[in-house]
């Protein structure tokens, strides 16, 4: 029997779901606090959509168990349906009805009486600036405009816990900052999120805590701090205003920072993460790799030193999967 | 920005009105896409048109006549082929976001799948209403009157949604729209031309007769047939509503259990 403390939305233990020989879902620990934004980080097939569909009582896991507000998944489903509202990674509106009777729709299917529904339907066309398209068929909205709808319809009556399947993947970048705006004012209404993206700067951007999943296992998991933290305090990139010099300067650095440099395909950059969790050893060191570079007479054009970003901590979890038990929290 | 809603319902909707707002959704889709109508428009009356006036001479040295044995068999007919299409449907929303979203929230599960069979006796009618009336325009006069017609219709529309269960529970099983369409008309096709719905079994070869005979598609013609003449007898009606009964209580159930367990 697993118990849950009272302040987390999800508590999921050991989540496996296989298809045929593929275990896509391997595994996976969640633990999310009431009114926070969990972001779950992975490419394409890393198992985040049938975690998803498992929280959201549509797939039954094939071993694990996970609780929502308190309440099993499989056991409790409705009670679990009462607190919860999804977002799907593909339209999860009805297509060949408009805006306003999508809405109108899903405000009858939650209760409200029709005069309340259609009340409901034109405040939210109304601030999620859709008004204009509300007799729009959904199947012909923009894709920015789309994803509004999607989640206008999650909010008819404020879920306790959303969860929101890639969002953002697909719309361009104005888009993507009015959902995160819309994304925000959910959990300051205290709405519990949890959202799925293939995108770092999102999860930098909006959650909380972050899960990074790759093939249906997380891999590593904290906050944005914690995680960055897990590839050491920080890293040095730059540039050489002799590309011809970068062998020796990968040579320089890697002796001074006590890691090997990288290259990649700009042919003057070069980069290297410091392994110390100590900031100030960590800014000395980068403070030395300058200076002992100007001595070996390797002019730089670009410096910058700072934590990792993102990126760079999901490419070195994901691309080597082996150091990762160790960066795993 | 407001996300908060001024009014919050105290609880979800019960299954009745759970199921209304799925009919409705239903209504809507037939509003804007109304070229999904198109095979419960062409059916009838191409079945109608074409048995009068390809095989009447034929089979009843006039067309005219034909027509009248002919009307009600195709009234059936071109119900009983639409009601495939609760399956094709069923299997098209499954695969779509909405659905994922529906089967999340607190309500009535099998609401979805009963909210779109209540919306298909609105396809029905119309497939019903086109034949009767094409019926009328081509010389087709009923004895039994318009209480007599409204009777003959009620029942087809009767049975069409029991049977419209069946198409569902295959809709459950099978993997796309057009599988379920498919395997629908195979094995429709059969079964209603082995019927009394296009020539009398007394023509036919014995062993073929029997099966005609025991064809449900036989029975419900013959009541639909009697009624518009205004000959109907009871246990011919209830003959039907027996057999509708029993096929809602095989399918209806087998629907939502398959419904349940899909992931």
């Amino acid at each position: 029997m697993m118990t849950t403390a009272p302040d987390l939305a999800v508590h999921a233990r050991g989540l496996v779901k296989t298809f045929g020989d593929l275990r896509a879902v391997d595994g996976v620990d969640i633990d999310i606090p009431v009114g926070s934004i969990y972001g779950v980080l992975g490419p394409n097939g890393a198992g985040k959509t049938t975690t998803i569909r498992m929280l959201t009582t549509l797939l039954r896991p094939d071993a694990g168990a996970a609780r929502v507000f308190g309440h099993d998944v499989v056991r409790e489903a409705a009670l679990v349906r009462r607190r919860i509202s999804l977002t799907g990674q593909f339209a999860s509106v009805d297509e060949d009805l408009t805006t306003r009777e999508n809405l109108i729709l899903l405000g009858r299917l939650h209760g409200h009486a029709a005069g309340n529904a259609r009340r409901r339907a034109d405040e939210l066309l109304e601030s999620f600036d859709l008004a204009d398209a509300s007799g729009r068929l959904a199947g012909q909205l923009s894709g920015g405009m789309r994803r509004r709808l999607d989640i206008a319809a999650s909010i008819i009556v404020r879920p306790d816990l959303l969860f929101l399947d890639e969002p953002t993947t697909g719309l361009d970048p104005r888009s993507r900052g009015h959902v995160w705006e819309v994304v925000r004012s959910i959990v300051a209404a205290g709405t519990t999120v949890l959202l799925t993206t293939q995108y770092l700067d999102e999860a930098d951007q909006l959650a909380d805590r972050i899960a990074v999943i790759n093939h249906g296992r997380v891999i590593a998991s904290g906050t944005r701090g914690e995680l960055k933290a897990s590839t050491g305090a920080g890293g040095v990139r730059l540039r050489l205003m002799d590309p011809r010099q970068r062998n020796r300067a990968q040579a320089v650095l890697a002796d001074v920072v006590g890691a090997p440099a990288q290259t990649d395909g700009d042919p003057a950059a070069l980069r290297a993460q410091i392994p110390s969790d100590d900031q100030a050893r960590s800014t000395g060191l980068a403070v030395d790799a300058l200076s002992r570079l100007a001595a070996a007479g390797i002019a730089v054009s670009d410096f910058s030193y700072g934590q990792p970003s993102l990126d760079e901590v999901f490419l070195a979890l994901t691309g080597n999967p082996v150091e990762l038990t160790e960066a795993t929290s | 920005m407001t996300t908060l809603a001024t009014t919050q319902p105290e609880k979800p909707a019960g299954p009745t009105a759970a199921s209304l707002a799925f009919a409705w959704r239903s209504l809507l889709k037939i509003k804007h896409v109304p070229e999904q109508l198109g095979d419960v428009i062409g059916i009838p009356i191409l079945f109608t048109l074409l048995f009068t006036y390809l095989f009447g001479g034929a089979v009843s040295g006039s067309t005219h006549d034909y027509l009248q044995f002919l009307l009600p068999g195709t009234l059936a007919l071109a119900v009983v082929f639409v009601t495939v299409y609760s399956g094709v449907t069923l299997n098209r929303d499954l695969t779509t976001g909405a659905f994922d979203r529906f089967r999340s929230m607190p309500i009535w599960r099998p609401a979805p799948i009963v909210g779109a069979l209540i919306g298909d006796l609105g396809r029905y009618l119309l497939a019903a209403g086109l034949v009767v009336g094409l019926g009328f325009l081509m010389g087709y006069r009923a004895h039994g009157g318009v209480l007599g017609v409204l009777a003959a219709v009620g029942l087809v529309t009767v049975f069409a949604s029991a049977l419209s269960w069946a198409w569902t529970s295959l809709g459950l099983v099978l993997r796309t729209p057009t599988a379920v369409m498919n395997l629908g008309f195979v094995i429709l096709f059969p079964v209603t031309f082995l019927s009394n719905v296009f020539v009398d079994p007394a023509t036919m070869p014995g062993w073929l007769r029997h099966l005609a005979d025991a064809n449900p598609i036989s029975h419900l013609v013959t009541a639909t047939r009697a009624l518009m003449d205004g000959t109907a007898t009871g246990s011919q009606v209830l003959g039907v509503v027996a057999m509708t009964a029993a096929i809602m209580l095989v399918f209806a159930p087998l629907t939502v259990v398959l419904y349940q367990r899909r992931q």
